[in-house]
């Protein structure tokens, strides 16, 4: 499959500070990429530099096929864009929104049935500073969408958003996928990376840590699967001796770092070996939180779990 | 440049002006607060005729007549015919009113002037009031010895006769009326292109846009086109205030168009031009200031350049706004077509220069 975007690397400096550090990666046609990573970690620097927003310092970016910063012209053609925090003038309707768009771009669109897409067809005529943000930001989605683009770059599309407005985007997104586009998503939630993407990229502090599809990145770079035994302590110190593997006791739970998935039956008979009573157990394997909380830990503001998770 | 695109992007920009009530008001109602503040002041400061309260004792005869009718004519005073006052002596009178002259033609006026026996009208004037005792004495001593002469059969050997510059004696209102309409030529576009050259940076509506095909001199020409329509708009209406409430002799010519084109074509780009080139929100609008406030008087908006003294003229002579009041006091008043052409020319060329700066200096997207 050809590549959309091939970015090699690719550095920006605003004074001393490497607001985006030499960072590699492609993104195949029509599938979802999601660039995940804590605020300040270079998401929008990167992304505007794909949109051809932003000059950038060193490095090799191709956007189908153009240059963004030089071929800024062809390349808005075949691009969506939604930037972070999108705005608009004041008193312009949403239907006299796309209506604009549509004779600047020179193509024919129906403007109800875009509204209805992203969901604000109800809202066609209200003044754009009337609307919420996450209408808004639906505005934004359909105004990148008016001329059909092959990719569509979403910058934070949902952070700052209401969970019923967040799954309203998520599902443009899943469709833009089934139209075959491809899509360019940062975000700072993870299960919107987990649930939307076929491939992630985390950045942080300008490097990119980690990248593959979520499957891929949680057996690179999370630990081990574990077996977890309810059980007295005499139990883990037991196991401590009896199997060659990690082994922590917290809280009455015992939890054994296996090697792969047939291992539990090892543990299990280990454990029926003790002769110590036990109780329920469980195998436990991490997620794309627990890796990133594991590689570069909680930040105040950093990657979030919403409530919004279905 | 694409003319749907201008076309677009002047729809939404107008719409946004509509539909901001505050804005609109004010740009309407400007025009004609400027024209009438001014208008009242310096009408009232103007040369207007003395008022002279005159008892005809002759029973309106047609010398008598005849002698008030020309000393209306003098356009120094302007004479108002009261009933003879009985009751009480015609000064006491005058005093009970405030007024502060007044005339009495004596009975037997008409009979003494064709018997050519001398007769006197008499003058009420008030030291306190010196000028318009000395306008109406004036005025009496010169008809006076008009039908003196007339009377003797004689001709007059020294006279004057009135040249008038132009086509007509122009009042300050008929110079205000195209300086007004330069005033507001210059003051909506600089102000407002500065407050949008700030405020669209600020919201990303530059680069919102830059990821459209519209380009920037699409996107400034449609700012243009609005003012353009602004100006047409205020003009009318400041001509029309002009006209009605002060009498001003200026007409809606066809002349006047190329300036209220030109006229925010210059401006606007001007504003954005100090707009782009100012890093930050507040020093663009002390630029602005810089640029529109000596303009704003030394341009001939309040009163003709001719009465500045010659170093203020030379200033004059440098500033654009300059051009465009003077094309249309040429249009306007002096039908002087040659003048206005050359007027109008640096305008446009000016403007030309400045549109083009404007929107090589103006920035879609950041570095
Ligand atoms: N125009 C700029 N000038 C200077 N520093 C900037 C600019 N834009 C972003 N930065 C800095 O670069 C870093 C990355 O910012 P950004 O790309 O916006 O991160 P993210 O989108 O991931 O939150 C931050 O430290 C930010 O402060
Ligand atoms: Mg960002």
């Amino acid at each position: 499959m050809p590549n959309a975007i091939v970015v090699h690397g690719l550095t920006k400096r605003y004074d001393t500070l490497a607001a985006v550090d030499g960072i590699d990666f492609t993104v195949p046609e029509g599938k979802v990429f999601a660039f995940l990573g804590p605020n300040g970690a270079g998401k929008t620097t990167t992304v505007e530099i794909l949109e051809g927003l932003r000059n950038r310092t060193t490095g090799d970016v191709t956007v189908l096929g153009f240059d963004p910063w030089t071929d800024g012209m062809p390349l808005h053609k075949v691009i969506g864009v939604i930037p972070q925090d999108f705005r608009f003038f004041e008193k312009i309707t949403p239907k006299e929104a796309v209506e604009y768009y549509a004779t600047l771009f020179d193509v024919k669109v129906d403007p109800m049935r875009l509204l209805e897409r992203v969901a604000l067809a109800d809202k066609a005529h209200a003044h754009f500073d009337t609307l919420s943000g996450g209408q808004k930001q639906k505005l934004g989605l359909a105004l990148a969408l008016v001329s059909s683009p092959k990719i569509c770059f979403l910058d934070e599309p949902t952070t700052g958003l209401d969970p019923q407005a967040r799954r309203g985007i998520w599902d443009v997104i899943r469709d833009l996928r089934r139209e075959g586009r491809t899509v360019f998503l940062t975000t700072h939630y993870l299960e919107e990376a987990e649930l939307l993407a076929d491939q992630v990229a985390i950045i942080h502090k300008g490097k990119i840590i980690a990248e593959g599809t979520p499957a891929e990145i949680i057996r690179d770079h999370g630990r081990p699967e574990r077996l977890v035994v309810e059980g007295p302590p005499s139990l883990g110190e037991f196991l401590k001796k009896r199997l060659d593997r990690p082994v922590t006791v917290e809280d009455g739970h015992i939890t054994i770092q296996m090697r792969d998935k047939s291992d539990a039956l090892t543990v299990l008979r280990a454990i029926e070996e003790s002769g110590i009573p036990w109780k329920g157990f469980a195998t436990v394997s991490d997620t794309l939180e627990d890796v990133f909380v594991g590689m570069v830990g909680r930040m105040d503001d950093g990657i979030m779990r919403s409530e919004a998770a279905p | 440049m694409n003319a749907k695109r201008v076309g677009a992007d002047f729809l939404v920009f107008a719409r946004g002006y509509v539909r901001n009530p505050v804005g609109l008001f004010f740009s309407l109602i400007f025009p004609i607060i400027l024209i009438g503040l001014f208008g009242l002041i310096f009408s009232v400061t103007g040369a207007t005729a003395t008022t002279v309260y005159t008892e005809n004792l002759d029973h309106h005869s047609a010398a008598s007549v005849a002698f008030l009718s020309a000393l209306n004519q003098t356009g120094a005073v302007k004479i108002v015919v009261v009933t003879p006052v009985t009751n009480e002596p015609f000064n006491t009178w005058l005093g009970d009113q405030s007024y502060t002259v007044g005339l009495i033609i004596p009975a037997g006026f008409q009979s003494s002037f064709t018997n050519h026996t001398p007769v006197n009208v008499t003058i009420y004037t008030d030291p306190g009031d010196a000028q318009s005792g000395g306008t109406l004495l004036g005025a009496v001593n010169g008809v006076a010895s008009e039908f003196n002469l007339k009377s003797a059969g004689g001709t007059p050997i020294i006279g004057a006769t009135d040249v008038l510059l132009g086509s007509q004696v122009y009042k300050y209102i008929d110079f205000l009326v195209p300086g007004l309409i330069g005033f507001s030529i210059l003051t909506s576009p600089m102000f407002a292109m500065v407050e949008i050259s700030s405020t669209y940076r600020k919201d990303h509506l530059f680069r919102q846009l830059s990821l459209t095909p519209l380009t920037k001199g699409e996107w400034l020409l449609a700012k243009i086109l609005w003012y353009v329509v602004l100006t047409f708009i205020s003009a009318a209406i400041m001509i029309t205030v002009g006209i009605v409430a002060f009498g001003a002799h200026v007409g809606f010519t066809a002349g006047i168009v190329p300036f209220l084109i030109l006229g925010p074509f210059f401006f606007v780009s001007l504003g954005m031009l100090a707009g782009s080139v100012s890093k930050t929100p507040e020093s663009a609008a002390v630029l602005g200031n810089i640029i529109t406030f000596p303009m704003m008087f030394l341009s001939g908006t309040f009163f003709p350049v001719s009465g500045f003294p010659t170093g203020l003229q030379q200033v004059a002579h440098v500033l654009p706004l300059y051009y465009v009041i003077d094309g249309m006091n040429q249009v306007m008043l002096f039908h002087n077509t040659s003048r206005a052409l050359f007027d109008a020319g640096i305008v446009g060329v000016g403007g030309a220069i400045i549109f083009i700066a404007a929107i090589v200096a103006f920035k879609w997207r950041d570095e």
